[in-house]
């Protein structure tokens, strides 16, 4: 998830896309990734190599190709979505490709980037998401056993205070700094203008370069990347939750997805010499009338995204009443005859 | 998790054939008996099994029925006269002298619900093989405890055995063909027949458990992610075990699935391997060839190599043409299909013989095996969303429930309250279909986008907006309050004070 967007916020973008190349090489399939992004970079005005996000000064990577899919962009990346992206609470129209479709058996791999703060972490810039809803939205996730094991990992200032609230069992957590510091960027390049990564993102992706899918490397290791030294900021980690020892989780069981497999070694006997059922059309077609395009999806339900209940408003009395206790001690404070020149 | 407490009742029949009675019978036949056993999962958990047992003798015609040559005739004879009630079985208890049960074999299992059991001598043995034979055929409690996965403490359960797929509504079958090489074999696939012949019957059977959507397609230029080594000795190509896991990834981005459907996807890809590397073999870990050249990922599907017979003439001209023999791949596949919903007939006893499904796939006893497992799940998934559910609504105070969302709340606590009852009265199909509704109007219930719980502002943060926007406004409003009071008490005293 990359929260932020405007131009000078490249370099989220480009951590963002960095690390979904990443997990993509290592085997996991679009159908299993849900990539929110501003999307506003590569073709932004400002761009001077349109069409392309890079990560690397000089330009040698353009991690924005031809195959990224991206699931939600733009004004869809909301702490709304995103948290029902989550506990799966999603209107019923809503694409496979959308959803978060996992089960008790799925690891899961949360990869947050953008301007955060103690306790909170800022979304497109008109809102937030605090550390109590994150870890609300995981218990709501553990409840209904949409996950086996977290990774959550965040970039962003003080990040670290981002996963003090969790409670939900068998989630491990990393942050690219601690309370109190600030995630600092990476490179800028003079050509673009702009900063093109973060240093924990980009540490993390030249360890990530050296896992292959057979790869025994452990999150031990991943810990120990971007040290102080080179970093500026003291990332953190936070294992308590976590039911498995770190040093035996392996960075594939989050970053990759290799497969149990089994040898199949029986099979059913079948009478070859069976008649099939004739293949009949699907049963009984109902012929309907065509629904034309306004009645098959009630417009009310695409434009509306979020329910109508959102705001809580004062009550009209309280207002009122307020108003009328100030305009009383206004003239009686300063005496009652300046009334008759309001009305 | 929240306490579950559910008993699982088998209405059974024991029925003696002449000659079988055994010596010590507590009371002339016929008469009834129960057994109870506890399966106990974790401390809120409890299952308990109760084999309601009814011994009796065999009427005429089962008597004559046990007469016939072979187990399987007496089989297919009995099944008529039986009780076909799904979670029902029925032993037929013959001779220890019998010939009807081969040498060795002590139970012959049927493909309905019924089972020959040969007799032990005393009643005590006899009772131990039922037991034995009733686990086979029903449930035994480490498939209750599979079905309960998620709430069995952390190891206890083997990494294993959590790896069935889980119960749901309905579930969507494809088949691909991926064909890497087209230049060199046109694969031609009749699967629109194999499916007619050989997926439907079994599909049919299933249908009791789920909804099934089967789709197919081709895929061209789809490549494994793996590289096959290449053995002299057996001049053929080798997948070796461990590189398995690494062949489904790629081939993955490919396969697609329908948008609009949300049930879990079972793919069986059919791979035809490219002419440069034909023939292709799967190893296993111990370096054999795989007879059926196919591997299975539990809760994906399967995948089956099917190797071009090498041309006649090696001057045979390219593209070859191929016709994929559906039969052999449809055996292989449905096997699998088998293994992912855990049928398998592995961990049966030596002395047991099982007669085999045929064409329709699975016998009655795996489909209620399936079925009890299903329904115990579901009712465990149904109470902890329930549960779950509550405690959201504990947590937020000023959550509104829309009347759709209470509506459905109440039909998942009378449809799982009744698949309970059904259960404990042994009417295992009503109780599947209860626990199944029980479940779409909890699943309804709790994924509603309206109990999103950010849109259900906590106190604290209504304080936190307004605190700041009237904290200064009221300063001066509170203090010239104050004054008006210090005035009008002066005031008061004022005409007290001249007079």
């Amino acid at each position: 998830v990359c929260t932020s967007r405007f131009w000078f916020n490249y370099r989220h973008v480009a951590n963002t896309l960095s690390v979904y190349r990443s997990v993509k090489r290592l085997g996991i399939p679009d159908s299993h990734i849900v990539l929110m992004l501003a999307d506003d970079m590569a073709c932004n005005p400002r761009n001077p190599k349109p069409a392309t996000v890079f990560s690397h000064k000089n330009m040698e990577l353009n991690v924005y190709g031809d195959d990224v899919e991206v699931d939600y962009r733009s004004y869809e990346v909301t702490v709304e979505n995103f948290l029902r992206v989550l506990t799966g609470r999603i209107p019923p129209s809503t694409p496979r490709s959308k959803r978060l479709l996992s089960d008790d058996r799925s690891n899961i791999l949360i990869y947050m980037t953008g301007h955060g703060g103690n306790g909170f972490l800022k979304f497109q810039d008109s809102e937030e998401i605090t550390n109590v809803e994150l870890a609300d939205a995981f218990e709501q996730m553990w409840q209904k056993r949409r996950y086996n094991e977290l990774l959550f990992i965040i970039d962003t200032c003080q990040g670290a205070s981002m996963y003090e609230r969790f409670y939900s069992p068998n989630i491990m957590a990393l942050a690219s700094s601690q309370v109190g510091e600030d995630s600092l960027s990476h490179q800028p390049d003079l050509g673009i203008g702009v900063h093109l990564m973060d240093r924990y993102t980009f540490y993390v992706l030249e360890f990530l370069e050296e896992i292959h899918p057979a790869s025994q490397t452990n999150m031990n290791d991943l810990f120990q990347v971007c040290p102080k030294s080179l970093c500026v900021s003291t990332p953190g980690h936070r294992t308590d939750l976590f039911q498995r020892d770190p040093g035996n989780v392996l960075i594939t069981d989050f970053f990759g997805s290799v497969r149990k497999v089994e040898i199949t070694t029986e099979t059913l006997s079948l009478d070859r010499h069976v008649a099939g059922f004739e293949s009949k059309f699907p049963e009984e077609e109902l012929v309907t009338e065509p629904l034309k395009y306004a009645e098959q999806l009630p417009v009310a339900q695409i434009i509306h995204q979020k329910p109508k209940q959102k705001d809580w408003h004062p009550p009209g009395g309280f207002i009122l009443g307020l108003w009328a206790l100030i305009i009383m001690v206004f003239f009686k404070t300063y005496g009652i005859k300046h009334m008759k020149h309001v009305f | 998790a929240a306490p579950v407490q559910v008993q699982l009742v088998v209405p059974m029949a024991v029925v003696f054939g002449p000659g079988s009675v055994p010596a010590d019978l507590p009371s002339p036949l016929p008469f009834r008996d129960v057994q109870e056993m506890e399966i106990s999962v974790n401390v809120r958990t409890s299952v308990t099994s109760r084999y309601e047992m009814h011994y009796r003798s065999a009427t005429g015609q089962e008597e004559a029925a046990l007469a016939a040559a072979t187990a399987q005739e007496a089989d297919a004879a009995l099944h008529p006269l039986q009780d076909t009630t799904l979670g029902s079985l029925t032993m037929y208890v013959v001779p220890e002298t019998t010939s009807l049960l081969p040498q060795g074999i002590n139970v012959y299992v049927g493909k309905h619900r019924s089972a020959l059991v040969r007799a032990g001598g005393s009643l005590a043995a006899l009772q131990a093989r039922l037991r034995e034979v009733t686990q086979v055929m029903s449930f035994t409690a480490s498939s209750i405890a599979a079905a309960l996965s998620d709430r069995v403490p952390d190891g206890q359960l083997s990494p294993d055995a959590r790896r069935y797929l889980k119960s749901s509504l309905g579930y969507e079958i494809t088949f691909s063909l991926l064909n890497p090489d087209p230049k060199s074999h046109i694969v031609d696939w009749d699967i629109e027949g194999a499916v007619n012949r050989y997926v439907k019957p079994v599909l049919d059977k299933l249908s009791l458990v789920a909804n099934f959507s089967v789709d197919s397609q081709i895929l061209y230029y789809a490549v494994l992610g793996v590289t096959p080594r290449y053995d002299k000795e057996s001049s053929s190509f080798l997948l070796s075990a461990h590189s398995l896991p690494h062949v489904i990834n790629p081939v993955e981005a490919r396969l697609g699935s329908s948008a609009a459907s949300l049930y879990p996807v079972l793919n069986f890809l059919l791979y035809v391997p490219e002419h440069s590397h034909s023939p292709l073999y799967i190893q296993d870990k111990d370096g054999a060839p795989v007879s059926t050249n196919a591997f299975h990922s539990p809760r994906w599907g399967g995948i089956m190599v099917y190797n071009v017979e090498a041309p006649a003439s090696p001057q045979a001209s390219l593209p070859l043409h191929v016709d994929v023999d559906m039969a052999r791949v449809m055996e292989v596949f449905l096997a699998q299909l088998r293994l992912l919903f855990g049928l398998s007939r592995e961990e049966v006893p030596p002395e047991f013989l099982l007669e085999s499904p045929g064409n329709e796939g699975l016998a009655d006893w795996e489909l209620d095996h399936l079925l009890w497992a299903h329904t115990v799940e579901n009712i465990a998934t149904v109470s902890t969303t329930l549960t779950s559910l509550a405690q959201l609504l504990d947590k937020i105070g000023n959550i509104v429930i829309k009347d759709d969302v209470a509506s459905e709340v109440y039909r998942a606590v009378a449809s799982v309250q009744s698949a309970v009852t059904k259960l404990s009265l042994g009417h295992l199909h009503a109780a599947f279909q209860a626990s199944k509704e029980a479940v779409t109007s909890s699943e309804r219930a709790f994924f509603d986008p309206s109990l999103l719980h950010l849109l259900y502002f906590p106190d604290d943060q209504k304080f936190a907006i307004y605190i700041p926007l009237f904290l200064p406004m009221a300063v001066p409003i509170l203090l010239s309050l104050a004054k008006i009071v210090r005035e009008t008490r002066l005031h008061k005293k004022e005409p007290t004070k001249m007079d």
